[in-house]
Formats: C-alpha cells, structure tokens, sequence
C-alpha cells in the first residue's frame, strides 16, 4: 500500500465519487466545515462519524406535477422513479419533506396525482410547504384544502421529532412586484416566539420552498426579510436550512448555519443568470436523471451536526 | 355544359377560399394590435401600453414557464397562464394600472388607461 494515498476517509470519499462522475455526495458538516465523503461509504457504515447518525428525514422537491413541455415530459414517471428509489434504500429516514412547487399551475388534479403518487412513499409522515406554483392563485385554495391542518391554514409551522425542532416556513406568498420571496411581519413574529425559550443545543432544520439567502437578485432567487429570520437562530448549534425553488444545488455555511438548496424531481434549470429566466432546461434524456435526486439528512448529537446527502436517480 | 358547370363550381370553391384567406389576414392583424401583450423570455412586451378606456387587453404566455397577470392593488388576476394561453381584461376606468407575474414579480408592466 503506497503510503501517498491519502487516509483520510473525507478526501478519500472525495476521489471516488469522482471517480463515480458524482452519482451521490454526502457533506459532513463538522465545525463548519463542509467535506464531501463517498456516499457509498457512508451508507455501508465504514464512516464511523456518518454511521453513528440516525437517518432522520429526507427531502422531496420541486416535482411539478403537470408539467408536460419537452424538458420532461413525464415529471410523473421522475417523481415516482424517486419514490422507488427511496423505498428501495437499506436505512429509509423517518419522514420526508416536500419544499414545493408540488404541482405545475396548481390545479387540482395536479394535487391529487401528487397525492397519489407520495402514497407510495414508504414513510408514513409526510411535511410541505408550498412553492408559488402551488399558490398561483393568490390565496393556495388547493394546497391549504389539502396541506392546511398542519399549520392551521397559516402555512408555517412546527413540530419536534427525535429531539430535533423543524420549523417550515413560507416565503412565496403576497410576493410584491420586482420582489424576491418575504415571510411578512406576522410569519417573522411566530418564528421570533417559536424559538424563544428553547435550548441553544436543540438542533434546528428549516424548510421553505425559496432560498433562504439572495443566490441571484435579477430571478428573484432569494427572500427578503430572511436576515430577521436568520437574527433569531444564529444563537443556535447547529440549523440547517432546506430550500428547493432553484432545481439545482447550491451550498452555504454562515457560523453555525447550513443553507442548502435541493435538485427537483422534474427537471433542472439553467445555473443563475444563464438565459433569459429561470425556466425549465432542456438536457439530452440520458443526461436528466442525473439532475433530478434527493436529500437525506442525518443528524448527529454528540457532536452536534448534520449530514447532507444529494443523490441523483441514476 | 357539364364543363361550364364545373368551372363556376370551381369559381365558387376558389372565391371561398380567397374569403378564408382574408378572414385568416383580418386575424393576424388583429394579434399585432396595440391592446395584444406577449409574455416572453420572462419579460411583458410591450413593457408600457396606452389604451382608451373600455378597451380590452389580451396577454398570451409564449414561455415554457407558466405566468401570471396580477394587478398589483388587487383589481384583477389571472389563473396561471401555461405556454400559449391567454387572459383578458377590459379596462373600464381612465388611470395608471401597474401589473406584473405572481410567480416571477421581477417582470412588470405598466398600462396606461386614457
């Protein structure tokens, strides 16, 4: 064994995915840090400090369901090709999140196929927030007929499993003109009371369809008042903010604070400010699966951090 | 006289022809009149539009994205418009209406009612 190889497992992981043309990508989040490990490695457990972390959720984004142009015309087929793929994982997370834009124009028959198809999901507990295609009328008649019990009708919302605090929050609706997403006063004010009085070692996960910090002004990639949201849990150990609306990943660390956005189980888009919008890409139909996936995340207590993995259907 | 015949039914098929011609022209022209928007490459064009009051104005997404037309204090808005669907609204009243897409509201237009 030569000794120039390198020991440590992270680079290690690094090399081989790739060597795998990055089929999968776990990222370990230790002090603050984000290193790429195998994710092969990581679900055969070789990885002590991936192992030893309960598979807690995984998140589901973006699927689309109506949408029909040449992009995919089968965003249907993708998302229930995404089901199989998680039900057919040997450590399956507890719940799923689903971060938005659920259906296309928000119609109703959209919703239910989703509805149908997220049945065969092998995970009994199933969160969402709505994306602004799921909204586009203004109010989200369909998606809070459907989605609303959870938070009242208001949209956001809270809820504690395995000792970790999941707030979803929602920042596509009353978008103002020239605008990027907003949570509004009254959002900001619940999530302000939410976290009071909590531990700052409760390890924190935010889910919201629009990114949580500006990646591109010009598409109205980001939300505008998510620094007042931010004010309220940088005094946390470990957050970790889930975000879709963008089709593609996109990464941040700020102190203890993870952003990441997820693929979409539909179709990709173009990365920011390539083309005239943020439409739907049209890629070679052997190149699509490799752009669409999801993401599990591990949360790990002792020491606290979470563990992002990404992984595409092929 | 069976040639004759023929030749004015000939005539006739041609004379309606030339009618659906013209019809199909007269509709053309119609689509390039001032009160038509297109919304495309994420942008509202015409960006600016000068109407008289009572007239009615049409928008039709050409984006694979779909679109909304949304009145930004609330008169109107439209479902979410797919690539080649339209919406009208008929603008009874004189004033400035701004308007932009609830899904992507960094595209804007101003309608200016006379």
């Amino acid at each position: 064994m030569s000794s120039n190889l390198p020991s440590d497992p992270s680079r290690r992981g690094a090399l081989k995915c790739l060597a795998f043309g990055g089929v999968g990508t776990v990222f370990v989040l230790a002090g603050g840090i984000l290193a790429p490990v195998d994710l092969a490695l990581a679900a055969s457990g070789q990885d002590p400090s991936v192992a030893s972390g309960v598979p807690l959720f995984l998140q589901i984004s973006d699927s689309h369901i109506g949408f029909n142009k040449e992009a995919n015309p089968d965003v249907a087929g993708t998302l229930k090709q995404t089901i199989d793929f998680v039900n057919a994982m040997p450590i399956k997370p507890e719940l799923t999140i689903h971060t938005g834009d659920i259906t296309h124009l928000s119609k109703a028959e959209e919703f239910d196929l989703a509805a149908q198809l997220m049945s065969g999901l092998n995970i009994t507990e199933l969160h969402t927030v709505p994306g602004e295609h799921d909204v586009t009328d203004g109010t989200g008649t369909e998606y809070f007929s459907r989605f609303g019990k959870a938070s009242d009708n208001k949209g956001y919302y809270s809820f504690d499993h395995n000792g970790v605090h999941f707030i979803g929050l929602v920042n596509v609706m009353h978008f103002k003109p020239n605008g990027l997403g907003g949570l509004g006063d009254d959002q900001l004010a619940w999530l302000e009371n939410d976290l009071k009085g909590r531990s700052s070692s409760t390890p924190i996960v935010v889910f919201a369809h629009m990114p949580m910090w500006t990646i591109y002004e010009p598409w109205g990639w980001g939300t505008g008042d998510a620094g007042q949201a931010m004010s309220y849990l940088k005094r946390f150990g470990s957050v970790t903010v889930l975000n879709g609306h963008i089709h593609q990943i996109v990464s941040k660390v700020e102190g203890n604070i993870t952003f990441h956005t997820a693929r979409s189980t539909a179709y990709p888009q173009p990365t920011a400010g390539n083309g005239p919008g943020p439409g739907p890409l049209k890629v070679a139909s052997d190149q699509l699966p490799r752009m669409l996936g999801v993401t599990s995340i591990k949360i790990v207590r002792h020491p606290i951090k979470a563990t992002l993995a990404d992984t595409t259907l092929v | 006289m069976l040639t004759t015949t023929l030749r004015r039914a000939f005539l006739v098929s041609l004379g309606v022809g030339m009618l659906m011609a013209a019809s199909a022209n007269f509709s053309v022209a119609q689509a390039q009149e001032p009160n038509a928007v297109v919304l495309k490459n994420f942008m509202f064009s015409p960006m600016s539009l000068t109407i008289k009051a009572g007239s009615t104005v049409t928008w039709k997404n050409l984006d694979g994205e779909p679109h909304t037309v949304v009145n930004d204090s609330g008169l109107f808005r439209s479902s979410a418009l797919d690539q080649n669907d339209t919406y009208k609204y008929t603008f009874d009243k004189p004033g400035v209406y701004k308007i932009f897409c609830g899904i992507h509201p960094n595209m804007k237009e101003t309608i200016t009612v006379q």
